[in-house]
């Protein structure tokens, strides 16, 4: 990330925050008496399900770490930390587990 | 189902519900802040994470900080770290980093029945420290308490807020410096990306969450021809949408059915 000066980090760095405060702030701070339409309220129900998701699905089947190749250890590991996050409904437990199962699959094939 | 009978008249309030309701402000302060130590198991780790690959794409300690006071939201602050990382334009990680935390706005919407009658300067405070522990957890309190008052509310809004932010930003800080210590061969690469699924398993609650993850994945993997990032605001979108309709789809049957 050679590209960027400092001055350009802070000011990815501010005006992300101010954003998400913005919309932290919005409907508490400005319509605190108008209820929010319903599709507006469907829609937002899935925003967390439907980015983190389309975010590391890529990472997944092209890892920066191969120059893009499918890598058999991290689709593994992808696998692993998908299921026990689903199973156990523990963010941690998830992660921990994801990261062993990476470790091993990278011994063991890698 | 006999379902009315278990709604609880005015009178007959367990005696969890009795103490909550006799605590000070002060005291329902130390009571969501007590009730929030379990995740700091989550926070302090994903925290120690983020100092770490940030310190890998090469920012330096005061911009670490900078992100987990000024931003503080875990999945944006690594998705800016990450583009950051593949040279994305300063626009797109804005936007993407922004974007992440859509749901902020369901969350100040969700907030608005329990903390809307709080004074102006508490409504600031508590936006700044909405994030996706304070929220679950004090509108789980605040529903199985609904006679509370504003500042009981408030209170234990901002004890669950101090031990949630206050670890994550000394974590990250931490992650930042112990990072230049951390073999090459621990595949931190693959930390972010394991962050991420790991929390979605969580939020499969329903068929709809496992129909709009399913479209982000498929989505997100045609539309990677895309330059930068761009993918992503096709793929979510369409994911949200198709939330949405099986959402729609879910409740006409359940109408049909009852």
């Amino acid at each position: 990330m050679s590209g960027y000066s400092d001055l350009t980090i802070w000011a990815i760095i501010l005006l992300s925050g101010l954003g998400t405060y913005g919309l932290r702030w919005s409907f508490l701070g400005a319509f605190s008496n108008r209820p929010m339409p319903v599709w507006a309220q469907r829609l937002l129900r899935y925003t967390a399900v439907a980015v983190l998701p389309a975010i590391a699905a890529p990472l997944v089947a092209w890892p920066a770490a191969t120059g893009g190749a499918p890598d058999p250890a991290r689709l593994i590991a992808a696998v692993v930390t998908m299921g026990v996050g689903l199973v156990t409904r523990n963010v941690l437990a998830a992660i921990l587990t994801g990261m062993a199962a990476l470790y091993l699959g990278l011994y063991l094939i890698g | 189902m006999p379902a009315t009978a278990d709604i609880p008249s005015g009178d007959d309030l367990t005696p969890a519900q009795i103490r909550a309701l006799n605590r000070s402000p002060r005291q329902a302060f130390w009571h969501g802040l007590v009730q929030s130590l379990p995740f700091m198991l989550v926070l302090v780790p994903f925290g120690l994470l983020f100092g770490v690959v940030a310190a890998e794409a090469g920012l330096g300690l005061v911009e670490v900080l900078g992100f987990s006071t000024l931003v503080l939201a875990g999945a944006s602050q690594f998705t800016a770290v990450q583009l950051l990382t593949d040279n994305a334009p300063v626009l797109v990680i804005i936007i993407t980093a922004i974007a992440v935390n859509l749901r902020m706005a369901m969350y100040s919407a969700s907030m608005v029945p329990w903390l809307g009658g709080a004074t102006p300067g508490q409504k600031r405070l508590i936006a700044y420290l909405l994030i996706d522990q304070t929220f679950a957890l004090s509108v789980q309190h605040y529903e199985k308490h609904p006679r509370l008052s504003i500042p009981q509310r408030v209170g234990y809004f901002l004890g669950a807020s101090v031990a949630c932010c206050v670890p994550w930003v000394v974590a990250s800080g931490l992650g930042h410096v112990l990072g230049r210590t951390i073999p090459e061969g621990l595949a931190l690469d693959f930390a972010l990306p394991i962050t991420f699924l790991a929390m979605i398993g969580p939020m499969l609650r329903t068929p709809a969450h496992i129909a709009a993850a399913l479209v982000a994945i498929i989505a997100s993997l045609v539309f990677s021809f895309l330059p930068s990032g761009l993918g992503l605001f096709v793929a979510a979108p369409l994911a949200m949408a198709t939330g949405a309709w099986v959402e729609v789809l879910m409740e006409r049957r359940q109408g049909v059915r009852a």
